[in-house]
């Protein structure tokens, strides 16, 4: 296993081209913080890590047009450092995956943080890494240097390859460099809280409250096992204060009947969102999955698998359940599927990852066409490295 | 027209009889539309400068007909141009004439909704404003506001990627959507996405959505409904330069507000849509900008006076602030009669989409004038301020020899100065055919060739809506050529560690 470094896109696209051409694999890496997600690496098969890094800075920002394009391999925390002084924000709330594996947050780029589609509680309100990734520029597996989408907020000429690219898992191209849409961050932040409420209670109560003039921007419910004796189901709301002001004060009048809605201090708040967004409540060694659902079908998840020793909790009002569960793990997916969703194993021990598929096993005719759209971009399969269970005849 | 479309096949033409039989088979009764006289409301879309009557149209009512349709086609080596209500403004619609037109107009059901999860699936052919009416009741609507939203398709909407003019708020339609069923050309049936958020796998859906009726044909589409914000308030503010109303823009987003819409007119916009609708607009100004700011009544409230401080520190000599919901529909009547309004004062006008960064708004009206003069066309201009997004209105008289391609060749020269300052060819109406041509002035050929080969994954043939979107027809044995250049030895210097 050798790492490449290039540090200019001619010697990208030859170290793939190079690549292709001996049929060896390469693994896209940024900071390398989500390395330990999906299979690891199966036997024979020569994998080199192609590090990104050098890829890195600020290519152009103008907060006014809300456009900010950096290269792939700056670090996330730098991007944010930048834009939160211009009182810009990401709006999607991207994070740092280290924690989850017991490592030190700071390296996570945001070209990871794209390829992998991450998004934290704001996801609900404000969209995910594809609602905001604009354009791009990036090596394909042909180790061709192309560009798509724009460095404008608003564009479709052409096919939208940035939705495409963003949670492609570095399985299309090599980016070096993305255009992102930034948008202003909120002056204000307050969080609503009903406490000791049941899943259903939980899910009744964020409902309503989604569809409602409350204008919320995120709502999670942590259970009583994963906060300290205490259910807690949170509302973030904000903007500008008059705007907050009114909807803390129009929540617990529109939630009244399901208990008292209590304002949190607004340290806690910050608190816990942050642990909300990092999946703080279930840190540890326990397998970890990220079960996408109809907001509905949360409350069925959890009552499947929760007598068998899942613990969990709610974000996206109740769209995503984190849970840990070291029971089989069909089992996950069978109750995400039963719900009309998915289930990703986030984390787990190298021998359950080496057995159970990262990704949700797809049906026949998408898995089919995911695979063609694959070697589209792909074609010698320099990006296939079992870490997804694909299978190369190379 | 200047329009040059794939050679019809002729061999297919001459197989009409037999074709018209074969989709008598599947579509049985009224579906299979054959007669010339009947085949005529066909032969356009929205962008009516090109006409083409179809070999055949086709109505499916069921997903099984569509898929069969296509299958036969595909298996008898036919074209197909998928069509939802045909007001594409980029004639992504445009007939072929050895194509057999599929429509989707008999997909007019709203099959659930479901408000505790916010969503609501539809038929393709449902208008856009219909998600809306459906779910009004309760207090909800659908946010994507195409102009055409009363007879745009949401399977239009998804293969357009619509936007309208709440799009910078509320997003596109690809912002919009959870879901989609599509038919390949092949005949299967395919399920991307759901009523969850994120994909299992590659985010097909996102791929599909604006795809013009490239890649498959929509069957079923899964959306977004949002609550209908609690009040909506506009402010109409007129300014003597167009740098002061583009400053003033600027100065708004930097103040952290995102408007739910940000319009703005120059001069001879402002006078067809005054003497059309009087509206009340000042006329001595040289832009005028409608501001809109929804949601809870204290957040417009407040956010209204936060914009009138920035408009008269820009400048700004009128300055009106709704007062009621019947004011702020007055405020938008004016714009939203635009394109009838310059339709008044000229036989003819050709609307373009360009999206450009804000900030060069000035440097490109004034060249833009100069192209006017050079074209002796007349433009007037409306402008989705808040994006960026252009929609130059040029002033012709098709009756005229020659002008008609004077508007293309004007309409050209502005799109490629979009492109040249940083922006983009089309910001929400497509490619179509009608920026086709256009595509090389955007993107490398290795760019193209990228997107290219994602089409050849669904429909390898190139039978799905031909002639579209792409300058060039290149088969897909062709595209899917690996060069590996450089050799082996190329670039030894490659740090390796």
């Amino acid at each position: 296993m050798a790492t490449l470094s290039p540090t200019t896109s001619e010697a990208l696209c030859a170290a793939i081209a190079e690549a292709a051409s001996k049929h060896a694999r390469l693994e896209i890496r940024g900071g390398g913080s989500k390395a330990d997600i999906g299979s690891p690496w199966g036997g024979a098969r020569e994998v080199d890590i192609l590090d990104m890094r050098k890829f890195a800075g600020i290519v152009d920002y103008d907060p006014p047009e809300l456009v900010l394009t950096v290269g792939a391999g700056t670090p996330l925390a730098e991007i944010e450092t930048l834009i939160a002084a211009k009182g810009q924000m990401l709006a999607f709330e991207p994070w740092d995956h280290a924690p989850v594996f017991g490592r030190a947050p700071g390296a996570a780029t945001i070209g990871g943080v794209i390829a992998a589609g991450v998004a934290g509680p704001q996801r609900l309100s404000m969209g995910g890494a594809r609602d905001h990734l604009l354009g791009f520029e990036a090596v394909s597996g042909r180790g061709e240097k192309f560009v798509a989408g724009a460095k404008v907020v608003k564009n479709v000429t052409g096919y939208d390859l940035p939705k495409l690219v963003a949670g492609s898992w570095g399985r299309l191209v090599a980016l070096t460099q993305v255009t992102l849409k930034v948008l202003p961050r909120p002056r204000q932040q307050a969080t609503m809280i009903i406490e000791n409420q049941t899943p259903q209670q939980a899910h009744a109560a964020m409902a309503q409250a989604m569809g409602s003039h409350g204008e919320i921007a995120a709502a999670a419910y942590l259970p009583a096992a994963v906060n300290n004796g205490r259910a807690a189901t949170l509302f973030r709301v904000q903007g500008f204060a008059p705007s907050v002001d009114a909807r803390c004060g129009f929540l617990p009048r529109l939630l009244k009947d399901h208990g008292d809605v209590l304002r949190l201090p607004d340290a806690d708040a910050a608190r816990v969102w942050t642990a909300i967004r990092a999946v703080a409540p279930l840190a540890g060694s326990a397998a970890l999955w990220r079960v996408n659902v109809p907001p509905s079908g949360g409350c069925a998840v959890v009552a499947a698998l929760e007598p068998l020793g899942a613990r969990w909790f709610f974000d996206w009002a109740g769209g995503l359940v984190w849970l840990t569960f070291d029971g089989d793990a069909a089992l996950v997916r069978a109750a995400a599927e039963k719900a009309g969703g998915h289930a990703m194993l986030v984390r787990g021990p190298e021998g359950l990852r080496a057995r159970v598929p990262g990704q949700h096993p797809r049906s026949k005719g998408v898995d089919a066409l995911e695979a063609r759209v694959r070697r589209a971009f792909d074609p010698a399969g320099v990006f296939e490295t079992t870490r997804f269970g694909d299978v190369h005849a190379n | 027209m200047s329009l040059i479309m794939p050679a019809p096949d002729r061999n297919v033409l001459d197989r009409r009889d037999e074709i018209i039989a074969a989709l008598k088979v599947i579509v049985p009764g009224e579906g299979v539309i054959t007669e010339t006289a009947a085949l005529r409301p066909y032969e356009s879309d929205g962008l009516t400068a090109y006409r083409q009557p179809p070999m055949v149209v086709v109505l499916p009512s069921t997903v099984e007909q569509v898929s069969a349709v296509l299958k036969w086609c595909f298996e008898n080596n036919v074209k197909v141009v998928p069509r939802g209500s045909g007001t594409s403004l980029s004639g992504g619609a445009l007939p072929l004439e050895d194509a057999v037109l599929l429509g989707l107009s008999k997909f007019n059901r709203v099959l659930d909704i479901n408000y505790a999860d916010r969503t609501a699936v539809v038929q393709p052919g449902v208008t856009n404003l219909a998600i809306t009416t459906a779910v009004e009741g309760r207090g909800f609507y659908y946010a994507p506001d195409p102009s055409s939203q009363i007879a745009c398709s949401i399977g239009g909407n998804v293969a357009e990627n619509s936007g309208g003019v709440h799009c910078l708020k509320y997003g596109l339609t690809t912002n919009n959507v959870l879901g989609v069923e599509i038919v390949m050309m092949d005949g299967e049936v395919i399920r991307l996405g759901g009523r969850h958020l994120d994909p299992a796998g590659l985010d097909l859906l996102g791929i599909v959505v604006g795809s013009e009726g490239l890649l498959g044909v929509v069957t079923e589409v899964t959306v977004r409904i949002l609550p209908k914000p609690e009040t909506a308030r506009a402010v109409l503010l007129g300014f003597p330069t167009v740098e002061s109303g583009g400053q003033c823009v600027a100065d708004i987003i930097a103040a952290g507000i995102i408007p739910a819409g940000m319009e703005m007119m120059d001069k001879p916009a402002i006078h067809a849509a005054e003497a059309f609708v009087k509206a009340g607009y000042p006329l001595e100004v040289e832009a005028l900008l409608i501001v809109e700011l929804d949601g809870p009544a204290a957040e417009c409230d407040y956010l209204i006076e936060e914009v009138a401080a920035i408009a008269r520190a820009n400048g700004a000599v009128t300055l009106r602030v709704s007062q009621n919901d019947g004011e702020r529909l007055a405020f938008w009547a004016g714009r939203k009669a635009a394109f009838p309004a310059v339709g008044r004062i000229s036989p003819d006008y050709y609307c373009m989409d360009g999206t450009i960064p804000r900030r060069r708004l000035p440097d490109v009206l004034k060249r833009m004038a100069e192209m006017s003069v050079k074209h002796g066309l007349a433009v007037a201009n409306v402008f989705h301020a808040g994006d960026g997004n252009l929609h130059p209105l040029i002033l012709y008289d098709a009756n005229q020899p020659g002008q008609l391609e004077r508007a293309e060749a004007f309409g050209n020269d502005i799109l490629r100065l979009c492109v040249e300052v940083g922006g983009v060819l089309t910001g929400e109406h497509g490619v179509g055919v009608e920026k086709r041509d256009l595509m090389p002035v955007m993107f490398t050929e290795t760019d193209l060739a990228h997107q290219q080969r994602l089409k050849c994954a669904f429909d390898p043939a190139l039978l799905l809506n031909p002639g579209k979107v792409f300058p060039q027809l290149h088969r897909c044995a062709e595209l899917g050529r690996m060069h590996v250049h450089h050799g082996k030895t190329a670039f030894p210097d490659i740090p390796r560690f």
